[in-house]
């Protein structure tokens, strides 16, 4: 449904992002995850076809951005950085000139209204003036705005951004709910935001992709559990038994050798979050003579994936 | 098409509701009202001379002693207003972001350029209707003839095409409504002053060129009565050529 080539975008020397490549199926929801200043909101910008490219390709729905702006803007409804409202206007006023713009027929107007207006908690305020309403809510409008014509593809440039908590948890179901039947793309700087509505995430850092993982890869990464690689020179059949008696501790996986399909000593040890466990371990271990030769904790959460990818990768230009 | 006039929609309503169109409309009929009844004053001062001396109703032109010196002031007060008209159009769109939603809706800048265009000059022709307040007025009491008065008004509507697209343009450039205000300003003040008199270099082909580029002599020649296609046409590409570069302008930002 969408698919990003190479893209590259330079503002005078400024290099915004560089090598940006990925691609998204229909009815997927991906997530833009980076810090301030990486490239979400230029990436986003030229897939909406308000800035062309310096360099690469993008496409969506099948339509080239540069070539068939026209075709990709029918299908793509947008939630910038900062949501486009005029304050004067009241809000069911606004929703309804947006659907115009889009160019939604005028008899599935009000429906499309009433649809935006429910799915974003609008219902009481429809009638208010926009400039009076609060963040939260001005929030709302603008997603409210990108839904309205019901587009194949939404792009929401921070979507949650000024909402307050519960809010935050009911858009992030509404956004879930909107994935299967659009494709989604948005931004964010929080992670358990990308894991909890998002198929694949995209790790950006300095204009480029630093990560790309799926739903599965990230919640696997953020397990909630520690996790303890033990490599011992002797073992026997008692080994995982005398383990699995420690207290706190939850599983123990022989490492195969998959050559000779036998135990060399690698264990990996599972115990529940926030007992550290590797004191009785190494006491274990040692008692029974079974020679410890490494001990190490394999957790990192996608927190630490996070900030490891996107700190280790050059220092992010401040500019 | 049927965009353009989503847009012109929006613009109009935006216009109605925000204060800035009443307070445009007031000073402009105000100001307008007052000059008209000056020219007035002079105008039957002067008859009661003529009167005087000669004894009877002398046959003064209405239209060249008191609409033709009103109507040249008028066009000066819009040089003076109409930037707060255009001021906002593409100004306010770019402070408020609302330029992204624009930009990412299928919709084209000619569309964008156009509609804003042709919503302003809905309220221009407003003003316009509502200054026609004065000759009615003033035909209860003494016959006007109203072909001139027509072309007066047609030579008004046309020039504040010309001003309109280059306050449009000069809402492009920037996203600060006052100085959007200031560049149309200059530019308005600039087609004024370029005039054929101003120039006393003796040279008649930089008299020609002066003549053809001077508004207010095309003006002129409209407050006359005179409708010229020389006149139609200069005011009809001066307002194309602010359209066209508006829409460079507009077109150009996407690139930086
Ligand atoms: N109009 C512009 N002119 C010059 N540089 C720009 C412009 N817009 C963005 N940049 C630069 O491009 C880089 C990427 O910016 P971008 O807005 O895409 O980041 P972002 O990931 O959206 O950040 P944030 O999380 O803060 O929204 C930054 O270094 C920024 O300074
Ligand atoms: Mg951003």
């Amino acid at each position: 449904m969408i698919s990003v080539n190479q893209l590259g975008k330079r503002y005078g020397d400024i290099v915004a992002i560089d090598d940006v490549s990925f691609t998204l199926s229909k009815g997927e929801v991906l997530a833009f995850l980076g810090p301030n200043g990486a490239g979400k909101t230029t990436t986003m910008r030229i897939l909406t076809c308000f800035m062309p490219a310096t360099s690469g390709t993008a496409s969506v729905a099948g339509f080239d951005v540069f070539e068939d702006a026209m075709e990709v803007k029918r299908r793509i409804g947008y939630l910038p950085e900062t949501p486009p409202l005029y304050p004067e206007m009241t809000v069911s006023e606004y929703l309804i000139f947006v659907a115009k713009l889009k160019g939604l027929p005028r008899r599935d107007q009000p429906s499309g209204l009433k649809n935006a207006l429910e799915k974003c908690g609008l219902g009481d305020v429809s009638g208010r003036m926009i400039g009076n309403l609060s963040k939260g809510f001005r929030q709302r409008v603008g997603l409210a705005q990108a839904l309205i014509h019901n587009p194949e593809v939404l792009i929401l440039d921070e979507p949650t951004v000024g909402l307050d908590p519960r809010q935050i948890i009911e858009i992030r179901e509404l956004i879930k709910s909107l994935g299967g039947e659009h494709t989604i793309i948005l931004s964010t700087h929080i992670l358990p935001e990308a894991t909890a509505v998002c198929q694949k995430v995209v790790i950006i850092s300095g204009g480029r992709i630093v990560a790309v993982d799926s739903q599965e890869g990230l919640s696997s990464r953020i397990r909630k559990s520690e996790k303890i690689s033990l490599h011992l020179r002797k073992f026997d059949e008692l080994t995982i038994k005398k383990i699995l008696a420690i207290s706190g501790v939850m599983a123990v996986n022989d490492q195969v050798n998959s050559k000779e399909n036998e135990s060399y000593g690698r264990f990996i040890v599972e115990s529940e979050l926030g007992i550290d466990v590797r004191e009785r371990l190494a006491q274990t271990v040692v008692e029974s003579g079974w020679g410890l030769l490494e001990m190490k904790p394999l957790t990192i959460s996608l927190e630490d994936v996070f900030l490891k990818l996107t700190t280790e990768e050059k220092p992010v230009d401040n500019h | 098409m049927r965009n353009i006039f989503v847009l012109v929609g929006k613009e109009l309503r935006l216009y109605f509701i925000s204060p800035i169109a009443y307070v445009v409309a007031m000073v402009f009929l105000a100001v307008s009202d007052f000059l008209f009844y000056n020219q007035i004053r002079f105008y039957s001062g002067l008859s009661m001379q003529m009167m005087q001396m000669q004894g009877n109703m002398p046959e003064l032109n209405i239209h060249e002693s008191v609409f033709r010196p009103s109507l040249m002031n008028m066009s000066i007060i819009l040089i003076l207003i109409m930037p707060l008209l255009t001021m906002r159009l593409f100004a306010e769109e770019k402070k408020g972001r609302t330029n992204e939603l624009l930009m990412t809706s299928p919709i084209t800048i000619t569309e964008i350029v156009l509609g804003k265009f042709i919503a302003v000059m809905v309220v221009y022709l407003l003003l316009l209707v509502l200054s026609l307040h004065l000759p009615f007025v003033l035909s209860v009491a003494v016959p006007i003839s109203w072909s001139p008065l027509f072309a007066s008004y047609l030579g008004l509507f046309l020039m504040g095409g010309v001003f309109l697209s280059m306050g449009l343009f000069a809402s492009a450039l920037t996203d600060n409504q006052i100085i959007a205000a200031v560049i149309s300003f200059g530019i308005l003040i600039g087609l004024w002053m370029v005039s054929p008199s101003g120039h006393n270099a003796g040279d008649s082909a930089f008299k020609e060129v002066a003549g053809y580029l001077s508004l207010m002599s095309h003006l002129d020649g409209f407050v006359k009565g005179l409708i010229s296609t020389r006149g139609v046409t200069y005011f009809i590409s001066m307002t194309c050529l602010g359209l066209f570069m508006t829409h460079r302008v507009v077109e150009s930002d996407r690139w930086k």
